[in-house]
């Protein structure tokens, strides 16, 4: 493969190109494979509908999730965490200059010491 | 005027340029719309080309100087000044002329989209003014080899960017986050400026070279040092100095918030280069201390950017948390590099590597960051609104805007082939060699990437058409052109990285790390 | 002891007037006070560049009947120049944000000027 293709890190070499053909050769293998699918398929019939117990699909419109029911989980066991974190951003211009004085204090005193 | 002078005049005009732009668009914009557009749209082509003329023959001929005021250009040291550089020097080498490409290329693609983004609000003359403003700050920042200058040029980019981010006042949010932005940018520019006073009455010079060339390392010096590195890495916006960062980001105009990334970047740069220029290599200078002071900023802002970004419901707010943590980055690499740098084999077997790692992703950074803020300003420019939890079911209007929105993802979530993955495998790799932990947080922080930006896609551009987004169309050329240009810069640094990294990233690390070029090219042999 | 107190006198000043400006900027909840500790601390930072050029017996550098060409280089004040002139800049333009933030929220108390947070 062509020099300006590989990225060598010191560790090992990266090579877009060959992740580009892999990523080609892996369509080409999933469009053959479907291809091959099923020859009983009718569309517009019920076959294409979701099946979702036997229930009617719900109409589309309210079928979108919004963003903050996304990551409830993970927000949910995380909660100790983001419970100290998010209430430090005040949003207090007086607690932002703290923050900079208390670390600029910080470096002086490590910068002086050592 | 012929070709040879201009080239020879090239760091001059990088700052006349945009400067005469600034002021010559109220009176210019006071003729007609059309013609402010064309001047606008001239001013920026010729600022960038000029950007790029001058990276251009840094990265070919080496370090150029540009003396102001003097006979010749290149007369450094007058007869009679005593061995001082007296006058204003324009120092650029090859880290300089880095940052002085990615602004360029953002400038341009950030101002092109503006002229359509913004044509329909009030008082563009003023916008254009100041946005061409801050680009001399971004400009003077990374091209000046003299620390007052730098100074100077740090409060017109800080003074710019704060009255554009305040600049559509909506309904006083913007101008509390220009407030905010304005009095953190003025404590800190004034702590640079008690570091210069206290640098300039020890060693009776400004320039950098002279002043790195004579540092003694002195209590004074100490204070110095952390008066220069805190507030320069407030401004990157690195935790726990951050604050400012999401509410200023998150209601700027869109096209600003891009430049304002730059400018942020501009601050790195500084950082970096007094921790390297000035300071480094000197002998009593604890490389591990600020190796490390450099890493823990980046390892925090890392970790706490992202996971601040991923309860966001504001798409801004959002991005603007994963600009301090992919900020977090850039600091670690080159904090990894500066760690080792007193120890040469640690520093060739993966020192070098990690700060090319971290530098690439300044310019990568730059670059996708700046296309994400814009594809954000395209969905308010449709919408109305950066509220993620009133969007959605954009891809079906516009398509342009998806495509540019998951390449830019693709690329900050570090998704090979774009150009966040090549930066951050080389972070990856090196760091690990330094310390495997840093590098598993690393990995874990562009895991919660990815998951924050599928969160955003899905919300934006998933789902049902909306009726209250019906009338949303795909935004108009020029905005389209301005993120292509990104668009299409990311995909090349993501297929070509060899070719960027040798080109300008090793030169760039080079030129980092070899304090006694960057001295000796000002004050010739050492 | 008293002449290096009277040698350094403008240097303590600094330090005073700069803890002034600081704890003003921290402690004061109203933004124009806030903004009047800057200003003070921006006038600290150039009393401090100021006293650092002076020297003792030194000619100024204005040429006309001038006892010697052997002259002090006037950089600080010129840098103390530009400073001030960047200072001007700052302080108006922050003050006309504590305006527009006082028509559109009625109030100038940082606590309560906190929409962005989060």
């Amino acid at each position: 493969m062509d020099v300006a293709w590989t990225m060598h890190t010191g560790f090992g070499s990266w090579n877009p190109a060959l992740w580009l053909a892999a990523l080609l050769i892996a369509l080409v293998v999933a469009l053959a494979i479907r291809a091959l699918g099923r020859k009983d398929y009718r569309k517009n019939s019920a076959q294409t509908k979701p099946f979702i117990s036997g229930n009617e699909e719900p109409a589309h419109g309210g079928g979108h999730i919004p963003a903050s029911n996304l990551y409830w989980g993970f927000l949910e066991s995380m909660k100790a965490y983001y419970e100290r974190l998010v209430p430090l951003h005040t949003g207090m211009l007086g607690d932002y200059l703290v923050w900079f004085l208390g670390v600029l204090a910080a470096v002086l005193v490590i910068g002086l010491v050592i | 005027m012929t070709i040879s002078s201009i080239a020879q005049h090239l760091p001059a005009l990088l700052i006349a340029v945009p400067l005469l732009t600034a002021f010559l668009t109220p009176l210019i914009g006071g003729v007609n719309r059309t013609l402010r557009m064309l001047w606008v749209a001239l001013g920026i082509s010729a600022t960038s080309a000029i950007g790029l003329a001058l990276a251009w023959k840094v990265f070919t001929t080496g370090t150029v100087l540009y003396v102001f005021g003097a006979a010749a250009v290149g007369q450094v040291l007058p007869m009679d000044s005593g061995g001082i550089p007296i006058r204003i020097i324009f120092e650029v080498d090859a880290f300089s002329a880095l940052m002085i490409v990615i602004a360029s290329i953002s400038a341009f693609a950030i101002t092109m989209y503006s002229l359509v983004s913004e044509s329909e609000c009030s008082g563009q003359d003023g916008f254009y003014a100041l946005l061409f403003l801050l680009v001399v700050g971004i400009m003077g920042m990374v091209a000046t080899g003299d620390l007052f200058n730098f100074f100077v040029f740090l409060e017109i980019s800080s003074l710019a960017g704060a009255a554009l981010v305040a600049y559509r006042v909506d309904k006083g949010v913007a101008v509390e986050a220009g407030l905010k932005y304005a009095l953190l940018s003025t404590l800190g520019a004034l702590c640079v400026l008690i570091a210069i006073g206290l640098l300039f009455a020890q060693y009776n010079a400004l320039n950098l070279a002279t002043l790195a060339s004579r540092l003694q390392f002195t209590t004074l010096d100490k204070i110095a040092l952390a008066l220069l590195i805190v507030p320069l890495a407030m401004k990157c916006g690195a935790v726990p100095m951050h604050f400012w960062t999401p509410d200023t980001y998150a209601t700027a105009p869109s096209s600003i918030t891009a430049l304002l990334v730059v400018s942020s970047q501009a601050s790195l740069y500084g950082l970096f280069r007094v921790l390297f220029s000035l300071y480094g290599h000197l002998v009593q200078f604890n490389y591990a201390t600020f190796g490390w002071f450099v890493i823990i900023l980046g390892v925090l802002s890392m970790f706490v950017g992202v996971t601040m970004a991923i309860p966001q419901k504001d798409v801004k707010r959002l991005m603007a948390y994963h600009a301090v943590s992919q900020t977090g980055y850039m600091l670690l690499g080159v904090g990894v590099g500066l760690a080792v740098l007193g120890n040469r084999s640690a520093l060739n077997a993966y020192g070098l590597t990690a700060m090319a790692g971290g530098i690439f992703h300044i310019i990568n950074h730059a670059m996708y960051k700046g296309l994400l803020f814009l594809t954000a300003g395209a969905i308010f420019y449709r919408t109305g609104t950066r509220n993620l939890n009133k969007l959605g079911g954009l891809g079906h209007t516009m398509p342009w805007t998806m495509v540019f929105f998951m390449i830019g993802a693709l690329a900050i979530a570090g998704i090979p082939p774009f150009n966040g993955f090549a930066s951050k495998l080389m972070i990856y790799e090196s760091v690990f060699r330094f310390s495997p932990f840093l590098s598993i947080v690393a990995m874990v922080v562009s895991i919660l990437t990815l998951a924050s930006f599928v969160k955003v896609f899905h919300s934006i551009f998933m789902g049902p058409r909306r009726e209250e987004f019906a009338a949303a169309r795909e935004v108009p050329a020029a905005m389209i052109f301005g993120m292509a240009l990104l668009a299409v810069v990311v995909m090349l640094f993501g297929l070509f990285p060899q070719t960027f990294i040798d080109g300008m990233i090793t030169p760039a690390v080079t030129a980092l790390v070899d304090r006694g070029a960057y001295i000796s090219a000002i004050l010739g042999g050492h | 002891m008293l002449s290096k107190i009277l040698i350094n006198f403008p240097l303590i000043a600094v330090v005073l007037i700069a803890m002034m400006g600081l704890s003003a900027m921290v402690f004061k909840r109203n933004i124009v006070k806030i903004l009047m500790g800057v200003t003070i601390l921006e006038s600290a930072v150039n009393l401090f560049l100021v006293a650092t050029g002076y020297r003792e017996g030194g000619i100024a550098p204005i040429f006309t009947n001038a006892p010697s060409t052997h002259m002090v280089l006037p950089t600080v004040q010129a840098l103390t120049l530009t400073s001030i002139v960047i200072g001007v800049a700052t302080s108006a333009m922050m003050l006309s944000f504590a305006m527009i933030i006082y028509k559109k929220y009625g109030t100038v108390d940082v606590r309560k000027i906190r929409k962005l947070k989060g």
